[in-house]
């Protein structure tokens, strides 16, 4: 466990990738060229929901630069009636995804593709190919998709019998809800929604794919994994994943958004029928027709509490679009709603709804957000109603170890209360409001995650250190490395060097993503790290003719100990690996492990905004972000997720939303109109890292990156509140919602 | 169509280059002369990741046809570092972790030394206006405002 006398680990040491960065030369997805390549691009339905009846491609094909062309004909098909499932995917909805199949299901689907000479000429073949369609009545909203007379988007999924859109539920259920709310003094229930919202990531997507005759296979491209880049353009294309080889090229942002695939497996068939490197990249309007975003909802809370606090029964219902195909983030707006409170009778109940919008990708905490905005903005209110501080109302009922949560554990060691006892201390909480100005405060949870990473420790000739990983780097998890294995070998952080293995050169490891990276790659390091220092300890016993167990490692040296102490003088890192070529050979060492132990986080968020109410702009004057993080081990990263997944948090309730027009496609595919927040939108952010180690993680590491887009929402919105006295339960707030509202009041009022 | 000949000034080399009439000056940087450190992140102006010096004047490559660099000068990225010696404004977002993924770096370094340029003493207002055509998803901007703020300062204590 680390403590004080650490050196690296806890502090903010330069990011091994940062110099490539500031300077320009990081090789991101669309950087990469290979000798003879050329370009593809993607053909996409103009219509939200068509039978497609035939594709004739005849034309393109014999357009002069033309070299091959895709549709689903070329991709594998998996039948709807057998699930595949790979990770959080299904390769039945993967294979109709990346290419339609036997219907678009989404303005922006695609249908064909084509590799030409030039992406000029590419862009023209598209246009030359020749779609028949039948167009169909679509659903965009959940309302209308679950409708009695609803526009079916697959008639082989069926609901209470029925071909329907509801494609899944999910339930959780602790105690008994209605007996719990017999107790009650007070009971609130109120009715909420959000909209779906993209990741953003700033990086379009891009791959550059090469299939050779014999099909070999090179893929480089942004992800959050190219173990999962590989395994799906197997499945996709039939290629074998021992041909493929997968390089991860830097990430430029990805927030859950690049845990799925859309390009790969187009290019590499593109690439198997022309016979050579294929690149492709998406365009910004691409990016918001066809990939993420994360699901708008639809929420129903009700909480009962007792006249002193204690909440006696809770029950909530969310209602998540998934898009064109199955898989809604249902398990995390069920799972994390009531999870930073000990309630002893709680039922959530979650429907996964398609419509004829893109299929949904992970986003931050998936489903969390959504979850916590209906759950925290009813505890604003039961505070209100009861005459309790909305922070004393969530420590009084703040889950703790021992805790029992419905969505199945017992909590072991936990800092929910720390995070709350923090807000309420800090001077933040205290702190003067003015004229149109307000706070809110709401708290927020995510499971955090382990599963299969690998890593590899090898010291160099030289006696400095390259340890390599099988997880993209998204947050600054190559600079948390090197000062955990710089700890345990107690040398320099800047001699070690760390990297990310493409598939050939490093095990299987598992998605970056739900904050599971650095909790299980610490773990993987630490035991290759381990493993290297008893090989050193072995080779200096060896050296001076004395039992390995009479030597001990420190300071970056074998020392001999007990009895021998003094006899020898310490062998460093550097002197062992001149001599391992006469004293053993090669050192290093790996570890594949399929990790346990990763415990949830909880953070609690204070948010003052000011409103312009002849603008309606709500604009967020301070913040504050509390979260037990177990042990920040680059404590500048840490601030950086949390910083981050708050501004993630103020698009989300102000200003993100997608704008279908009556014929069903988005008005607003780019950042002019879907409005990210900007640098001059926001303040600077405070952060309190708070550290209840995780007692099951060498370093205490519990996972930092999804909690921070948890609470933001209903902390802002709790905030709005509290300055005009207005209760938005339907995101965002944007200006004109804003004015609507206040000039009702006025209205009102008159 | 014939290619246009285009003959400019990037990061003070001479270059000449060909181009089609409807390419953009971020094209021909990151696919004809293989400088790919300006970013396209949207391609209509709206993220900044492309963010270029034309004549001293901040530009999105992304909005400026490649023939219009015909007879002027351009900065890159590429251009920022002399030689191995990184400019103050990389130093200092290193030191300060001002970067996460990156890919939006290049852009708002180009910019925020546009901006030291004019402005060697920024206001925490002006930095953030300046930079709000630089979007970045990854840090909340708290830390890159905080480094061109402790650029600009350090900067002017050695100017003195």
């Amino acid at each position: 466990m680390s403590d004080m006398t650490n050196k690296w680990i806890g502090t903010s040491t330069v990011r091994p990738d940062g110099v490539d960065k500031v300077v320009g030369r990081a090789q991101y997805a669309a950087d990469a060229t290979m000798p003879g390549m050329i370009w593809g691009k993607v053909l996409r339905s103009p219509h939200p929901h068509a039978v497609i009846r035939s594709i004739d491609t005849s034309k393109a094909e014999a357009l002069p630069g033309v070299k091959s062309v895709v549709t689903a004909k070329d991709i594998v098909d998996f039948s709807v009636g057998t699930p595949v499932p790979l990770g959080i995917q299904d390769m039945r909805w993967m294979c109709r995804n990346v290419m339609a199949r036997e219907k678009a299901l989404f303005h922006g689907h695609p249908v064909a593709a084509v590799a030409a000479m030039s992406a000029d000429i590419a862009a023209k073949a598209c246009e030359l190919i020749e779609v028949d369609y039948e167009v169909l009545p679509w659903a965009i909203e959940i309302e209308d998709a679950i409708a009695p007379d609803a526009p079916i988007l697959h008639d082989f999924i069926k609901f209470e019998g029925k071909p329907s859109n509801i494609a899944g539920t999910l339930e959780h259920k602790l105690g008994d809800i209605e007996a719990g709310f017999e107790q009650a003094d007070v009971i609130v229930e109120r009715s909420f929604d959000t909209r779906p919202v993209h990741q953003g990531y700033i990086e379009p997507h891009a791959c550059l794919v090469s299939v050779a005759a014999d099909g070999k296979t090179t893929i480089w491209s942004s992800s959050q994994g190219q173990f999962m880049v590989r395994a799906m353009t197997a499945f996709l294309t039939g290629i074998p994943q021992s041909d493929i080889r997968a390089i991860p090229a830097e990430i430029g942002g990805g927030f859950g958004g690049k845990t799925i695939i859309y390009l790969e497996p187009v290019a590499a068939m593109l690439s198997k029928k022309a016979g050579r490197p294929v690149k492709m990249v998406m365009t910004r309007e691409e990016v918001m027709r066809a990939t993420g975003p994360t699901s708008g909802a639809k929420s129903t809370v009700k909480i009962g509490a007792k006249k002193d606090g204690t909440i006696v029964s809770a029950q909530a219902t969310h209602y998540l679009q998934a898009g064109a195909f199955p898989g809604s983030p249902i398990r995390g707006a069920c799972g994390c709603c009531f999870a930073p409170y000990d309630i002893p009778n709680v039922y959530t109940l979650g429907y996964d709804v398609v419509s004829n919008r893109s299929k949904v990708a992970a986003y931050r905490a998936p489903g969390s957000p959504i979850g916590a905005f209906a759950v925290e903005s009813t505890m604003d209110e039961l505070a209100e109603q009861l005459g309790i501080d909305p922070l004393e109302l969530r420590l009084k009922n703040a889950a703790k170890q021992g805790t029992k949560a419905a969505h199945g554990p017992v909590y072991p060691v936990m800092g929910y209360a720390e995070t709350v006892k923090a807000a309420l201390a800090h001077d933040h909480y205290k702190a003067p409001l003015g004229k149109f100005q307000g706070r809110g405060v709401a708290s927020g949870y995510w499971f955090n995650a382990g599963g299969e990473s690998s890593a590899q420790v090898n010291i160099t000739e030289d006696g400095n250190v390259v340890v390599t990983t099988g997880h993209p780097d998204i947050g600054g998890s190559r600079a948390s490395i090197a000062n955990i294995t710089a700890e345990l070998l107690g040398i320099d952080y800047r001699r070690v060097s760390v990297l990310i293995g493409d598939t050939a050169t490093i095990g299987y490891s598992n998605l970056t993503g739900g904050s599971r990276v650095l909790f299980a790659s610490a773990m993987v390091v630490t035991q290759s790290t381990e493993k290297v220092i008893e090989t050193l300890k072995g080779l200096a016993a060896k050296i001076w003719g004395i039992p390995a167990d009479a030597v001990t490692w420190s300071d970056g040296a074998a020392r001999p100990a007990g009895d021998n102490a003094g006899k020898f003088e310490p062998l460093t890192l550097e002197e062992l690996a001149a001599k391992a070529n006469m004293t053993g050979g090669p050192i290093g060492a790996g570890t594949q492990l399929n990790t346990t132990g990763a415990e949830g986080g909880f953070a609690t968020h204070i948010c003052d905004v000011e409103v312009d109410v002849d603008l309606g702009i709500v604009r967020v004057i301070r913040y504050t972000s509390f979260q037990d993080v177990g042990k920040a081990v680059h404590p500048a990263y840490v601030e950086g997720q949390m910083q981050g997944g708050a501004v993630q948090g103020i698009g989300w309730a102000l200003n993100e939303e997608y704008i279908y027009n009556k014929d069903g496609k988005v008005d607003n595919p780019g950042f002019l109109d879907y409005r990210m927040p900007v640098c001059s939108d926001v303040p600077m952010l405070d952060n309190v890292i708070i550290e209840v180690p995780n007692p099951l993680h060498p370093q205490g590491v519990r996972g930092v990156g999804e909690v921070p887009l948890v609470p933001p929402l209903a902390a802002i919105r709790n905030a709005v509140y509290n300055a005009l006295g207005i209760r938005f339960n339907s995101l965002p707030m944007s200006p004109p919602r804003v004015l609507e509202k206040l000039d009702a009041m006025k209205q009102a009022a008159e | 169509m014939a290619k246009l000949h285009v003959t400019t000034t990037i990061n003070g080399e001479p270059t000449e280059f060909l181009c089609e009439p409807h390419h953009t000056m971020l094209d021909v940087l990151r696919d004809t002369l293989d400088l790919t450190g300006s970013k396209e992140g949207c391609g209509s102006g709206d993220c900044g990741a492309c963010s270029i010096t034309l004549d001293d004047r901040l530009v999105c490559s992304c909005l400026m046809l490649a023939a219009e660099a015909e007879g002027h000068e351009i900065k890159t990225i590429e251009g920022m570092a002399d030689g191995d010696k990184l400019h103050p404004l990389q130093q200092k977002f290193l030191e300060m972790a001002a970067l996460q993924c990156g890919i939006c770096t290049p852009g708002v370094l180009v910019a925020a030394d546009a901006l030291l340029k004019k402005n060697p003493n920024p206001s925490e207002t002006e930095v953030r206006y300046w930079l709000a055509g630089n979007l970045c998803r990854c840090t909340g901007y708290d830390k890159i405002v905080r480094a061109v703020l402790e650029t600009a300062a350090e900067m002017r204590g050695a100017a003195e």
